[in-house]
């Protein structure tokens, strides 16, 4: 629920920034409200053409969607579950409206189970997420990919708990 | 074989023959037990009190670390002769010792010295090989491992594999500041030789047939290339960096092409390349996952892992790529193939309940022998005569090396190094 609105809002925003001239970053309609106080506070003044103050509402807001830059997988698996869909599509509206903006995906799987394979099933996960973006309008020329497989797990120890942070794809800005 | 040994020790000292014995002891490849053998600290001359190394020390290690063997401990040893014609054969069939391993260390000049040993059957009564070596103090790890080599031969009709050496990756320090190292080692663990550093992964070492190169995957550009460096110089040329995954190099046995995964044509495959023109060949053209390529020591074929059966298993190809037979049927998950080097069996990372585990598959048989019971266990790779291999395992939180014998009898951890070691490689036999 929580992450449609994330949608919504990145929509209206962009929508906003259509329809802007030079003036600061305006809010608009209820569904900003919503989120109002935070935006409110984060507000900047700058001139639009810049795109200052959009980008970093986007980039620097804690609360913006685009903060959260990893996805996260079940065992063996590349699927990209329904949340997580919604939320690439945030950061595929944010790119589609900024074909300049690179981005890297780099894949990573758990510890167990052989290092070279684990390579491949990390480029997996980030053609996953790589095939979700260009479908939502991000250019293939926008994204690369790398896979660490193993190499760089998120949490140190031999369970569940770590295993789970490592099962990931992390979406890096550049 | 223990009581065999007793009845033919009860026989000889019935009809009290020394020189020729009645009954023979033969070494079998079906051998129960460890031959009991015993090596005993070699003698020494020279300016300083003891010898520069305990050659003795080292080939008892060697020996037993190859799970052929059991070596006397040295306070059970019942007598110190450091020459042939010191032995009193009948002290030691008292203690049921095959053979004996004697030798004496003198020094010619500072630095220099000469190595003698001698290889006695107690059985038998009689010297069986005798060697000198010249040696400076450097070279003297590597006689010790000579000698092991010459003892193992001599008594199994196998070559010994002491006097090589094992590639392997280390990691050290901080998340923030992490180091990776590729090391080449003696296959006991010392002379440990940093031959690349970096801030970044470091992977998949593999040894040319010469023993002279190694083949690495590093991301010392933030993403996978495969290197080529030359051993004893340091010198390296890129050989791979296309686009997605450049992993898993593997030689081909004749030393012109290596084996590997690319996934520059959208998923990963394997593909071979010529090392002279680096031009490729695909060999597979599944949309599975397709890696690990490991070619077979008669250069006709290639195991690698692939996910197209819906997990991941082993399967089998012409060197020449096309269709691919699948070799392994129990559990789900069975990767990262090593051939042993008469091509007869494949190591590799098999998953069970407890976790993953090294298992070896006889290829004629279809059996598969699971070897360990870690938990992630991993890397497996044959010694070059087949009779270990050495693997990645964890010691608590730790990151060590263990080596089981092919008949998993035998285990030994080898965890020398400071920090977290993985992915062994251990060399071909010296082609010198």
């Amino acid at each position: 629920m929580k992450l449609s609105i994330y949608r919504l809002v990145t929509v209206v925003l962009i929508a906003v920034l259509a329809g802007c001239s030079s003036k600061g970053g305006t809010k608009d309609g209820a569904a900003i409200e919503d989120r109002g106080t935070s935006a409110g506070d984060g507000a900047v003044t700058s001139g639009l053409g810049s795109g200052a103050s959009f980008e970093s509402y986007l980039m620097d807001n804690p609360d913006s969607p685009l903060q959260s830059r990893v996805i996260y997988f079940e065992y063996d698996s590349a699927e990209i579950t329904g949340a997580d869909i919604d939320l690439l599509n945030a950061h595929a509206g944010y790119l589609g409206a900024n074909p300049g903006q690179r981005i890297t995906l780099e894949g990573h799987t758990d510890e167990r189970g052989s290092r070279e394979y684990n390579i491949a099933l990390g480029e997996r996960r980030a053609v996953s997420v790589q095939r979700i973006l260009e479908l939502n309008g991000v250019s293939s020329s926008q994204v690369t990919i790398v896979s660490y497989g193993e190499e760089k797990p998120a949490a140190d120890g031999n369970s569940e708990p770590a295993w789970r942070l490592s099962r990931r794809v992390e979406i890096i800005y550049q | 074989m223990k009581n065999l040994l007793k009845t033919s020790l009860f026989l000889l000292l019935l009809f009290g023959s020394t020189a020729q014995a009645a009954l023979t002891i033969e070494i079998t490849q079906g051998v129960e037990g460890a031959l009991p053998i015993a090596v005993v600290p070699f003698g020494w001359s020279g300016d300083t009190g003891t010898a520069p190394v305990n050659v003795a020390a080292i080939i008892s290690a060697d020996l037993s670390r190859s799970g052929r063997f059991e070596p006397l401990a040295d306070s059970d040893l019942v007598a110190h002769p450091t020459d042939a014609k010191q032995v009193l054969f009948h002290n030691w069939r008292m203690v049921n010792v095959d053979n004996l391993v004697i030798g004496k260390i003198s020094q010619t000049t500072p630095g220099q010295y000469t190595v003698q040993f001698q290889l006695i059957d107690i059985l038998r009564g009689k010297q069986i090989a005798a060697y000198s070596f010249p040696a400076a103090h450097k070279d003297m790890r590597r006689v010790a491992h000579h000698i092991a080599d010459l003892v193992y031969e001599e008594l199994t009709g196998e070559r010994g594999a002491f006097n090589t050496r094992v590639a392997y990756i280390t990691t050290s320090g901080p998340v923030s500041n992490r180091r990776y190292t590729l090391v080449v080692a003696d296959s006991d663990g010392y002379h440990p030789q940093t031959i690349l550093t970096s801030k970044q992964p470091l992977m998949s070492p593999s040894w040319s047939p010469d023993a002279k190169q190694i083949a690495y995957v590093s991301f010392e550009k933030k993403t996978a290339e495969i290197y080529v460096q030359d051993v004893l110089t340091g010198s390296r040329r890129k050989l791979a960096s296309f686009k997605g995954i450049n992993g898993a190099p593997r030689w081909s046995p004749d030393g012109r092409r290596l084996v590997l995964t690319l996934s520059r044509d959208g998923n990963p495959e394997i593909y071979t390349m010529d090392l002279k023109s680096k031009a490729l060949n695909r060999l597979t053209t599944n949309s599975a996952i397709d890696t690990e390529p490991c070619w077979s020591p008669d250069g006709t074929s290639i195991v690698f892992t692939s996910s197209r059966g819906g997990s991941p298993q082993l399967y089998r190809m012409s060197s020449a790529g096309g269709k691919a037979t699948r070799l392994t049927f129990d559990g789900k998950y069975n990767a990262d193939a090593d051939f042993s080097p008469d091509g007869r069996k494949l190591a590799m990372v098999h998953r069970e309940s407890g976790g993953y585990r090294i298992a070896v598959l006889d290829l004629e048989s279809g059996a598969l022998r699971v070897l360990t019971d870690g938990q992630q266990d991993e890397s497996p790779s044959f010694s070059p005569n087949g009779s270990i291999i050495i693997y990645a395992t964890g010691e608590g939180s730790r990151e060590v090396l263990a080596a089981v014998s092919v008949d998993g009898r035998f285990r030994q951890r080898l965890s020398l190094q400071a920090g977290n070691v993985r992915e062994p490689s251990w060399s071909p036999f010296d082609k010198q």
